[in-house]
């Protein structure tokens, strides 16, 4: 297949900055050379490509908009959207670990963490020495996380924390945990660190989505941990929704690049593939798919633009990056669907990239907030009356 | 120790290359440029060599303001400096040789380092042209390099079905071959570092062209395949035909 060239029907890289287009070829590049190339055979194996990280740290790519001092690019989210769009277009197991790794933990540790947490863990996570994970969901609580029932208690030394999570991307390999726990009733943080005694990370094997990427249940049995490992800045739902919000954010931008690669694979094939005498992308109805598909990406792009230079300005509400990531994930799984239609039974196999994204985004349409939540997000704010409490 | 690396700008691997209406250019709508990718070879011996020995890398390009895109790209790869001379036209080899080696001379690097030829006009002629025009020696389509502490270098270059082993005295040019090394990409922190570091840049020095282009054309539309039988009765024909037309056997 020829190279990706991008998809910028409306020249959108002409709102793009010199860097941040520089970044953006740059990690497509990567993709190209190192991700699509073992993809499929991690996807078959239901591995991580561990082989990826340091390159994907030297890059640069973990925690890419936090600051220097702590040995991260200091990038600007539309730059890290970018990343997230180009890293998707690989794969979604894959930007799932660099968001994990980047809004999921990192985030934390430096809005919520002291500052002796940060200088210990973010130059060690920006480097990929250690892999983090965010422990918030539990087996009977997804959408309504405030219902959590792993406690913390305080001890003498610190806190001993009892519960189990699940559906947590980067378990098994995670080095630290950021648990999220109740105590006295109060939502709070906690770094707990591989090893710790009473703490397992055992992997959730028979998916059908997300194979090149690590999912695991944590299990805490009376783990101890010491007092410094709380985080200091804050407590409540607010902590771990805030993290949400920078994933979520990241996900718009990725769900795009993974509809760009469905895009592409399917008129790529559509020119090749000859019926009736002609190429197939000649037929009106194939035409009306391709168009669609362009018209959603591009409509997806400049929703991600927009909602990346208000969050740089500091401007952007919550609601917002609700509805870019419902819009823009809904409109990949359609995409990933009409271009299977479009490779017929080609679109099947692991030859070509489209069905692996396509139940990559089956995820990814209910993870970090299902589709649902997030319309009943954005319902209340346009109302201002909440539909589910 | 001071290194220089000559990189071009140059249409992407992938473009459609179409030529202009004036047939001796081509059409550069649409089409998107990059560092040419042997010149990547050579960046990236050069931040080598500067992690062994310290030292400063400058980068140098020849051509329009597109060029600054490419001279970006090496400050975000890690280099120490960028400099452009300016020329808005085209240029045969023998000029742009002749204006990088003026600025080489009052540069005097140790080492000077090329791609072995840019990837639009193939002319592999610019790096050992600089050389001569500087009076040093030039060792090309480089595979290996080992700069020893007394300026003595060891390459190995490739030569027609293997490999020769050359010995070499600084200061000198060497030309960059895929297989030199295996380039970085450029990390996300040179990329904001690249921000606020200068493009220095100054005329190219003028020299009248001694090579003119006076036609450009795209190769003949290949012709279709054809049939010539579909069971062992087609061998003799097929023999002949791959003998005498395609003249492969």
């Amino acid at each position: 297949m020829p190279k990706f060239q991008g998809v910028d029907y409306f020249r959108m890289d002409g709102l793009l900055s010199g860097e941040e287009i520089m970044v953006r070829d740059t990690v497509r590049e990567f993709v190209d050379d190192r991700i699509i190339p073992v993809i499929e055979r991690h996807n078959r194996a239901g591995t991580f490509p561990m082989e990826l990280i340091p390159t994907m740290a030297q890059l640069g790519l973990l925690g890419a908009t936090l600051p220097p001092e702590y040995g991260c690019a200091g990038m600007n989210n539309v730059a890290y959207g970018l990343v997230m769009q180009e890293l998707e277009r690989g794969d979604s197991g894959i930007r799932s670990f660099a968001s994990v790794q980047s809004a999921l933990v990192m985030y934390p540790i430096f809005s919520f963490g002291s500052e002796s947490q940060k200088r210990a863990w973010l130059p060690l996570l920006a480097s990929g020495e250690k892999i983090g994970c965010f422990g918030l969901t539990e087996p009977d609580f997804g959408s309504n996380p405030g219902g959590m029932l792993t406690r913390a208690r305080e001890t003498v030394d610190g806190y001993l924390l009892n519960g189990a999570k699940m559906w947590i991307t980067n378990g098994t390999i995670a080095d630290v945990a950021v648990i999220w726990a109740k105590l006295e009733g109060v939502i709070r943080g906690f770094l707990v660190e591989r090893g710790t005694p009473g703490f397992t990370a055992p992997e959730m094997k028979g998916k059908h989505s997300l194979r090149a990427s690590v999912t695991s249940e944590l299990i805490l049995q009376d783990v101890h941990v010491p007092k410094e490992n709380i985080l200091p800045g804050g407590d409540g739902l607010r902590l771990p929704l805030s993290c949400l919000s920078q994933a979520r954010y990241g996900i718009a931008w990725g769900a795009n690049g993974a509809a760009m690669a469905c895009y592409d694979a399917a008129l790529q094939y559509a020119k090749t593939r000859i019926q009736f005498g002609k190429p197939i992308a000649a037929f009106q109805l194939t035409q009306e798919k391709l168009v669609f598909m362009v018209s959603e990406i591009t409509k997806g792009q400049l929703l991600c633009l927009q909602l990346g230079r208000m969050k740089d300005a500091g401007t952007v509400r919550f609601a917002q990056i609700s509805l870019a990531k419902r819009n823009n994930v809904q409109q990949a799984l359609e995409i990933a669907r009409l271009a299977r239609t479009i490779l017929g039974a080609n679109g099947i196999l692991d030859e070509y990239p489209v069905m692996r994204h396509a139940a990559n985004l089956e995820s990814v349409l209910t993870y970090e907030g299902t589709h649902e939540m997030h319309t009943l997000i954005v319902g209340e704010d346009l109302t201002g009356l909440p539909a589910f409490v | 120790m001071k290194i220089a690396v000559c990189i071009n700008h140059v249409p992407d691997t992938e473009t459609k290359i179409k030529v202009a209406p004036d047939n001796i250019s081509i059409d550069r709508t649409g089409v998107n440029y990059m560092l040419s990718p042997y010149d990547e070879f050579a960046l990236e011996e050069a931040l080598r060599l500067r992690e062994r020995f310290k030292g400063e890398v400058t980068a140098v390009s020849l051509g329009g303001d597109p060029h600054r895109d490419t001279l970006r790209k090496a400050l975000a790869m890690g280099v120490d400096r960028a400099l452009l001379l300016k020329e808005d036209g085209e240029r045969d080899s023998f000029g742009v040789a002749s204006g990088l080696a003026e600025e080489l001379k009052t540069m005097s690097p140790d080492i000077v380092l090329f791609g072995k030829q840019s990837i639009d006009y193939d002319n592999a002629q610019v790096g050992t042209l600089v050389a001569a025009l500087l009076g040093i020696p030039s060792v090309s389509v480089v595979v290996r390099m080992e700069v020893r502490d007394d300026g003595t270098v060891s390459c190995d270059r490739e030569i027609e079905g293997g490999h020769e082993t050359v010995q070499t005295k600084l200061p000198a040019v060497f030309t960059a071959q895929k297989g030199l090394n295996e380039p970085r990409y450029p990390s996300l922190k040179g990329i904001m570092a690249a921000k606020n570091k200068p493009i220095e840049a100054k005329p190219a020095a003028a020299v009248p062209a001694r090579v003119v282009t006076v036609l450009m054309r795209r190769p003949p539309a290949k012709t279709p395949g054809r049939v010539v039988g579909t069971d062992k009765s087609a061998v003799p024909e097929l023999i002949r035909l791959l003998h005498e037309e395609a003249k492969v056997i």
